[in-house]
């Protein structure tokens, strides 16, 4: 058979559309965004697109549930969090076409800013849950899943993790099945949430679980590997392949495919002929916790640890104390933590704020993370999502009612973040008088997760023209009467905007906008910067702006031309005019 | 467990190594091996220290292997190597760039890049250093590192009996850079004593 080295988002994408799938929405977020990078290829069998946030593209794909067809969306796993309210609902409500909802976990924070174990989710919304292992099983799950959503009435969630979504396997592809559209048919007994309905529709959720859970004992996607009698291992998702990698060979495996419900039948008759029981999962004691409250006597987190990714050596050494041959070869490599590409127009931002110590700021989750880092540190707090603003108008609350006058409050999220959540943030600014100043650091990409298009940069997930939203008409018609725009990277400009907007008698944001220099669709300035030597005088000035290009070396600046994009944010720092630029 | 190898490229983000490991893998694959490959993206691709891992064999089970189980580790810069060295088997082999990145905190003058990097991976592992930059320079271009440095990894592996490698190549990079493909696999091939 002719196999494809797919990675486990791209198999989740051809899962979708070999199930017959129609409508599918998300917003992007690591390690799930690579599901919609691949659904445009199948275009035209099925709708997808980029929704301004995650609870919208929940909502999206529940209402062309309700409508007959079946439906995708998808989500990093704090993606979740925004999302839970519509989920929760629409496992009450139920369904008509199939619905799969994505999570994608993180563990071991590769890209993230916590590491929520999101099976309880799945349990907590009272859905089915489905847990492949490699890129085969996500092609396969995907498919098993809109079935189960259907004969089971409910969205099911389909959960991967990092090094499962983001590792590449051989898959075999099948052909696509049309999913067949009923009739619509207006049904308010079923879709409108009102609390009668509810109140009826509650029994009918426990008995669909209890369904399942009848099913799961003889599902095939819950597999016995009986290979002795003296080690049990019941594991799921991406730990079974470190647990086979790690056990024994005669150690037999419950590789559990369904893990929401728990088929806690197959799990105690599988117990019953195993001399000792492991459970081997990633982050907590999911199954652990209700295998032991089912009264079954195994082992798990107190070996393995609740925290961090695993892999077959972590496993083997916790398991059975085998320590790895690993060599340390007596130096120390120092830490390179990512930091803002050079060229990158936040720097100008964050470098002029660093010159303000009164300046309290709250950040946001993209590329502008970074603008905490040393050198720049111009970042107060960092919590979600459209936290920036609203963070920060809390901040500045609780100043106002603790008497401190000596700070100036700022909440920063970019373009992509604003139309996510950070347009209720700007509403609430205004709506409460906060005394802050907005900024949108508008780079007119998602830069983080790998430039995908949002609402307003002109573009759809199809890559057609659509509709540009204009950030600073938004603003205007919130109350802003004072947007002021500027160039982050003319650092005067940058400098003479904040004082603007604090200054201002008009409520004031500011919009700070450059294009990333990533954006390929663009054609960009790009030159080269470089040190007069005589001129400088190792003042270490242009250091501070914290870009990769630049560095000491033999006490004077130095410019990698390699990575130097001649943006001139050093240059302008430089107090001996010891760099200039040269056009290319 | 059946045995299989192992290989591990590090390097920056943006130092290629992604294309490299396409590469091996579509060899591999089509040498009959089962495969698989892992890689990290997001944030770590800013300049971050980045890692891609290879696995193949018969029959392969995890996608990432822990510390003490690599067979290779090809490092794109040479304190990368030193940083996943605890990931090399101990009779495992090292294809090194002998290339140097600061990180920040580095630039920023607030550390040093630590000294004796080359020498304390080849006080401990068979090592393959070479300048694959300068050697991708004086072909024409230096975006052509990372096939460079495949080619010294097929041969410090003993690997060229497991596919053409210069048809795989030929196949897996775009058609305009293909003789520059080829002439860098073959020069770090030949930078290599087998």
């Amino acid at each position: 058979m002719d196999r494809k080295l797919l990675s486990g988002n791209e198999a989740i994408a051809r899962g979708a559309y070999e199930a017959g799938v129609k409508v599918c929405s998300a917003y992007p977020g690591t390690p799930s965004t690579e599901i919609f990078e691949n659904l445009p290829k199948y275009k035209d069998s099925l709708y997808c697109e980029w929704a301004p946030n995650e609870k919208v593209a929940t909502e999206v794909a529940y209402g062309a549930s309700i409508a007959g067809v079946r439906s995708l969306c998808a989500m990093k796993h704090v993606g979740v969090n925004v999302a839970a309210d519509p989920i929760f609902t629409a496992a009450y409500n139920g369904v008509s076409g199939g619905m799969v909802i994505i999570s994608a976990d993180d563990p071991s924070m590769h890209s993230s800013q916590n590491e929520q174990d999101n099976r309880y989710y799945a349990k907590a919304a009272k859905i089915a849950m489905l847990e492949p292992s490699d890129s085969q099983e996500c092609l396969d799950f995907m498919k098993a899943a809109y079935d189960f959503s259907e004969e089971y009435d409910m969205p099911v969630m389909v959960r991967t993790t990092t090094r499962v979504a983001h590792s590449k396997s051989l898959v075999a592809t099948g052909e696509r099945t049309e999913h067949e559209v009923p009739a619509y048919k207006r049904d308010t007994g079923k879709y409108i949430s009102s609390p009668a309905n509810a109140y009826r529709h509650h029994p009918k959720v426990e008995e669909n679980l209890r369904k399942l859970t009848e099913y799961g004992k003889t599902s095939p996607l819950n597999r016995v590997e009986m290979n002795g009698t003296k080690i049990g291992v019941v594991t799921a998702s991406i730990a079974y392949y470190y647990a086979k990698d790690a056990f024994p060979e005669d150690a037999s495996f419950l590789k559990l495919g369904l893990t929401n419900p728990l088929p806690m039948d197959l799990i105690r008759d599988f117990a019953a002929k195993v001399d000792k029981l492991y459970v081997i999962e990633e982050l907590d004691g999911f199954m652990e916790d209700q295998m032991k409250a089912a009264g079954i006597d195994c082992v798990g987190k107190e070996l393995i640890g609740n925290m961090y990714e695993l892999n077959p050596q972590i496993v083997k050494e916790r398991v059975f104390g085998e320590k790895s041959p690993a060599t340390d070869v007596g130096v120390t490599a120092v830490s390179r933590p990512p930091a803002l590409c050079p060229g990158c127009p936040h720097r100008g931002f964050f470098y002029t704020m660093s010159k303000h110590k009164d300046f309290v700021i709250a950040g946001d989750i993209g590329c502008y993370t970074l603008g905490g880092s040393a050198p720049l540190n111009a970042l107060d707090s960092v919590v979600c999502m459209g936290g920036g603003f609203s963070v920060a108008m809390g901040m500045a609350k609780a100043f106002e009612a603790a008497g401190i006058t000596d700070k100036k409050v700022f909440g920063v999220l970019g373009d992509s973040t604003f139309f996510h959540s950070g347009m209720t943030g700007a509403a609430e600014i205004v709506y409460n008088n906060g005394n802050l100043i907005p900024v949108v650091l508008d780079n007119s990409i998602t830069g983080m997760t790998g430039h995908q298009d949002n609402p307003g940069t002109g573009f759809n997930l199809e890559g057609d023209i659509a509709e540009k939203l204009a950030i600073e008409d938004i603003l205007r018609s919130y109350g802003y009467k004072n947007v002021i725009i500027v160039d982050p990277q003319d650092l005067k400009a940058m400098e003479q905007a904040i004082q603007d907007a604090l200054n201002s008698t008009e409520r004031a944001a500011i919009i700070a906008r450059r294009p990333c220099l990533l954006i390929k669709r663009i054609k960009h300035d790009i030159g080269k910067c470089k040190v007069d030597t005589t001129k400088c005088i190792g003042c270490r000035r242009c250091i501070g702006v914290g870009c990769p290009a630049i560095m000491i070396e033999n006490k004077k600046a130095k410019i990698d031309m390699t990575q130097c994009v001649g943006c001139t944010v050093c240059a302008q720092v430089c107090p001996m005019g010891a760099i200039s630029r040269e056009e290319k | 467990m059946t045995k299989t190898k192992s290989a591990l490229l590090v390097g920056v983000g943006g130092q290629g190594a992604i294309l490299t490991a396409k590469v091996l893998v579509n060899g591999l694959m089509e040498a009959g091996y089962d495969v698989k490959m892992s890689e990290v993206h997001g944030m770590s691709q800013r300049g971050g220290s980045v890692s891609t891992q290879v696995h193949w064999g018969e029959k392969v089970n995890s996608p990432v292997i822990g510390k003490g189980a690599a067979d290779i580790i090809v490092a794109f810069e040479k304190m990368e190597a030193v940083r996943y060295a605890d990931y090399l088997k101990p009779d495992g082999i090292a294809v090194i760039n002998d290339y140097e990145m600061a990180s920040s905190s580095i630039a920023a003058g607030l550390t040093q890049y630590p000294e004796g990097c080359l020498e304390a991976m080849q006080a401990h592992f068979k090592c393959h250093v070479l300048k694959a930059g300068e050697i991708a320079q004086s072909l024409g271009s230096a975006k052509c590192m990372n096939i460079v440095l495949f080619g010294s990894m097929v041969k410090a592996l003993g690997m060229d009996d497991v596919v053409d490698w210069e048809d795989v190549i030929a196949r897996t990079v775009p058609p305009k850079f293909k003789e520059l493909n080829l002439n860098a696999y073959r020069a770090g091939h030949e930078a290599v004593q087998a």
